[in-house]
């Protein structure tokens, strides 16, 4: 099992531990993540998401090469520009989704999940000429998040104002308190905030001055584990691989046919078209179940009990306070409002159709 | 790891103290640590009855679902009506606004055959 570089922090800290795509993670602190989760929203909060995996495609003809292999449309962004996407397989199943930034005409850095790290680069580096390069840089390279509605302030005041200066979804070259950092501005909670990329040798300096600066300035902020990580994705809509997208789901029952450019070729994109035309099996939804906190793998019936479909995720969601699951169901049965019911210990508990988000995101408000 | 010590326990880290001929029971210290955060609790309608060990109800916390094993056999006489809107009461104060359930024992002297609290400091600390 591997660790982060910030091991002993998290320890010293009081964090629980459990395995997470190959790595063992924070998973809470002593606060408990329900306060995490709450400390985000309303302030700072710090992500050690080292496992988190980056690549760089470079050199004549990288756009062009990466473009294919990605279903978003990339090549009219600009520099320092970023941007969500898939990487589809020839059937247009989800093998992972991307957060792609162009630093250069030719130069393009992809961050990829941690589970799929080795394989992401694999296909990358098998389907892209042999004349572009593909690096992995992922342990060279630390990331943490910070994020919050006062994380641009902490950034800022690190960095000489670099990161207010900076547009949402892109990235800026600063230096972080004396640290080289990338600072994208994007994140997976629906707060403001940024993605730092710097050098693994100071992966804890960084994360120290981050601390330190925040008590000095009278913000806010700790550290916050994957449990909340999980819960403020989940509220914000924001996908989880394994979860509500995986190589057995299609990005258009997944709602990210936005994320698809279908003016151009991408792999998988025929057979997405295929499945656009046939019309849809099922679709994602977000139910608002009372009566016990709906999982991972509960069944959902429709009001009659008839199965449905199941739920890829649920949690108790602390900051819109409900018991909410993202669950697959006929797209008959998606409408917002829609009755349906969550099987909870053999009991049939009411469920409805939620407006998604739950959260609406910092950058959409 | 607080121990309530007028209390005795289940190795299944419940709580029972007398109150009267009744019988309060909620889960131990050590066990909402464990569990982290409780954010639902399913609990057993008023005037059912329970074996010894039996599961009166649940505890969901972020991550898990676990049963509650009753550490008595009898007969439930009160639920705490405030864990429906506040099931962190049990994170809070698991011994005093935490309580769970009340209970009207069937026999007055199993109570007596719990684990002492010394002996469940132990266990729990092994745990």
């Amino acid at each position: 099992m591997k660790t982060t570089l910030l091991r002993d922090r998290h320890e010293r800290l009081g964090a629980r531990f459990a395995p997470f795509a190959g790595y063992d993670m924070p998973i809470q602190y002593p606060s408990g993540a329900i306060e995490e989760h709450r400390l985000t929203r309303r302030s700072v909060g710090l992500f050690d998401i080292d496992h988190m995996g980056q690549v760089m495609v470079s050199g004549t003809g990288a756009g062009k090469a990466l473009s294919v292999l990605v279903s978003g449309r990339i090549l009219d962004m600009k520099t320092n520009e970023a941007r969500y996407s898939l990487l589809l397989d020839e059937e247009g199943f989800v093998l992972d989704d991307l957060f792609i930034y162009r630093l250069g005409e030719e130069e393009w850095f992809v961050v990829v999940n941690a589970s799929n790290r080795e394989a992401d680069f694999a296909r990358l580096r098998g389907l892209i000429p042999a004349s572009v390069s593909v690096r992995d840089l992922s342990d060279e390279t630390y990331m943490i998040a910070v994020q919050g509605p006062r994380a641009v302030e902490l950034l800022d005041a690190l960095s000489g104002g670099s990161l207010s200066a900076t547009p949402r979804f892109s990235m800026t070259e600063a230096t972080v308190s004396s640290v080289p950092c990338r600072m994208g501005r994007t994140g997976y909670t629906g707060e403001d905030g940024a993605e730092l990329f710097y050098p693994a040798a100071r992966a804890g300096e960084l994360w120290d001055a981050l601390l330190e600066k925040a008590a000095a300035l009278g913000i806010e902020a700790g550290a916050v584990g994957l449990a909340a990580r999980d819960s403020l994705r989940f509220e914000a809509g924001m996908p989880l691989h394994g979860h509500e997208i995986s190589p057995s789901i299609n990005p258009l029952e997944a709602l990210l046919g936005w994320a698809c450019d279908w003016e151009k070729d991408f792999v998988g994109k025929t057979s997405l078209l295929r499945l656009k035309a046939a019309g849809l099996e099922r679709k994602l939804v977000t139910l608002n179940v009372s009566g016990g906190v709906p999982r991972e793998g509960y069944a959902v019936t429709d009001r009659e009990g008839n199965g449905i479909g199941a739920c890829v995720a649920g949690m108790f969601c602390p900051t819109v306070q409900t018991y909410s699951a993202n669950a697959f169901v006929p797209p008959a049965l998606a409408a917002v409002g829609t009755e349906l019911a969550v099987s909870i210990r053999g009991a049939a508990k009411p469920a409805v159709v939620a407006k998604r988000p739950l959260y609406i995101p910092a950058y959409r408000r | 790891m607080k121990i309530d010590t007028e209390a005795r326990y289940a190795k299944s880290h419940e709580w029972a103290r007398k109150d009267g001929a009744e019988l309060v029971v909620g889960i131990s210290d050590h066990a909402q640590h464990s569990l982290g955060d409780i954010v639902y609790v399913d609990l057993p309608k008023v005037g059912a009855n329970f074996a010894k060990g039996a599961a009166f109800g649940v505890v969901e916390s972020v991550k898990a679902a676990s049963d509650l094993y009753l550490p008595v056999a009898g007969k439930i006489t009160a639920v705490n009506g405030a864990l429906a809107e506040s099931s962190d009461l049990i994170n809070k104060d698991c011994y005093g606004q935490g309580w769970i359930v009340r209970l009207a024992p069937a026999d007055a002297a199993e109570w007596e055959s719990l684990l002492s609290p010394e002996d469940y400091e132990k266990i729990a600390a092994e745990d």
